[in-house]
């Protein structure tokens, strides 16, 4: 199907370019019901992808690209259950989610994230997943899941690491400090920073541009400069469920939820 | 480059600006959670408004805990 209106997340196929629009309030946090969207897209993507030659990811939220995870369902979901199932339940969502980012990571099509405001933690991490980030000025990037106990475990730290020096990635990962679309830009991670409101425009001007060239050299291309990290994503998910297991990521996740601070989102 | 007193009437204009509230209803010393009627995430987008005007990089533990005006513009003061 070339226009699919899901829940959370929608997508439609136009001129050769597949735009995936995130919209679940408050700010697209990737739960249960956006992981069968994106699910939905990524088998829907090898048909879509014989018609296209770019895909573009933005959100229609004021809010921002995404805050990450549902924390609130995460916790709500592993209350409702035994400790051993919640830890099995978040691997095999995790486990699926991870299908999910290496189905777009490794799309022979060229992929551009449009981020604007919020872009945290899983909705960062979905951003990494793409070849290319076109932020406007008010996007704001973090990891800030050290502060809950856990580590990024929808393939982050991999995917970071593959793209930016070691001694960044360690910063970002264990100060969890947010930073802005010029910082992101300074290290290499975004590659266009433009006005506030004009990131989508911008990443359709670029989608034009790249229907310019032959589509089976530019995935080549993309296969030969962006190896996917199998062995560390794998990794990633054994600690994420080795850390998620103790009693201190419990207490994070009930005080974050729990939270009526107005400030639990700052780390 | 600004002295402190100038750097906290520059967050107060950005302020006012950016959450459309009257400058006069500002002060340096309000809690400004709740005179801008802002939460966490809307904190963050002041933040990196204010980065942007001042050209600065402002870590976002430097302002766990700082809810007034005043404190801020010390936070900002100290990176210029």
């Amino acid at each position: 199907m070339t226009n699919v209106v899901g829940q959370a997340i929608s997508w439609d196929l136009n001129e050769g370019v597949i735009e995936v629009a995130l919209h679940r309030s408050p700010c697209n946090e990737i739960g249960s019901e956006s992981l069968e969207d994106l699910e939905q897209l990524a088998a829907a993507l090898p048909t879509l992808e014989e018609h296209a030659h770019a895909l573009i990811i933005y959100s229609k939220l004021d809010c921002g690209f995404c805050a990450g995870a549902d924390l609130r369902e995460l916790y709500s979901r592993s209350q409702q259950m035994a400790k051993a199932d919640a830890a099995s339940g978040v691997r095999a969502f995790l486990e699926r989610i991870h299908h999910v980012m290496n189905t777009i990571d490794a799309s022979p099509l060229t992929t551009i994230a449009v981020v604007h405001g919020i872009c945290f933690g899983g909705g960062f991490e979905l951003t990494l997943a793409c070849d290319l980030i076109i932020a406007d000025k008010t996007a704001r990037f973090c990891f800030p899941e050290l502060r809950l106990g856990l580590i990024p475990g929808f393939g982050g730290i991999p995917r970071l690491k593959r793209d930016l020096g070691n001694a960044v990635v360690r910063d970002l990962l264990l100060t969890g400090r947010s930073f802005n679309a010029t910082k992101a830009q300074q290290i290499g991670l975004v590659s266009q920073v433009v006005a506030d409101g004009q990131a989508l425009r911008v990443a359709r001007a670029t989608a034009a541009q790249l229907a310019k060239f032959d589509r089976n050299t530019s995935a080549a291309a993309k296969k030969f400069i962006k190896p996917i990290p199998y062995d560390e994503l794998s990794r990633e998910i054994d600690i994420f469920c080795e850390l998620f297991e103790r009693p201190a990521v419990e207490a994070g996740l009930k005080k974050f939820v729990e939270s009526t601070d107005a400030q639990p989102y700052l780390p | 480059m600004p002295d402190q007193r100038e750097t906290l009437e520059e967050i107060l204009d950005l302020a006012a600006t950016q959450f459309k509230v009257s400058r006069s209803n500002l002060s340096p010393d309000d809690d400004f959670f709740k005179t801008l009627r802002i939460d966490s995430l809307q904190a963050l987008s002041l933040l990196t408004r204010l980065e942007q005007h001042f050209n600065i990089e402002l870590p976002d533990y430097e302002m766990q805990g700082v809810s007034d005006f005043r404190t801020l513009a010390e936070r900002i003061q100290a990176r210029l």
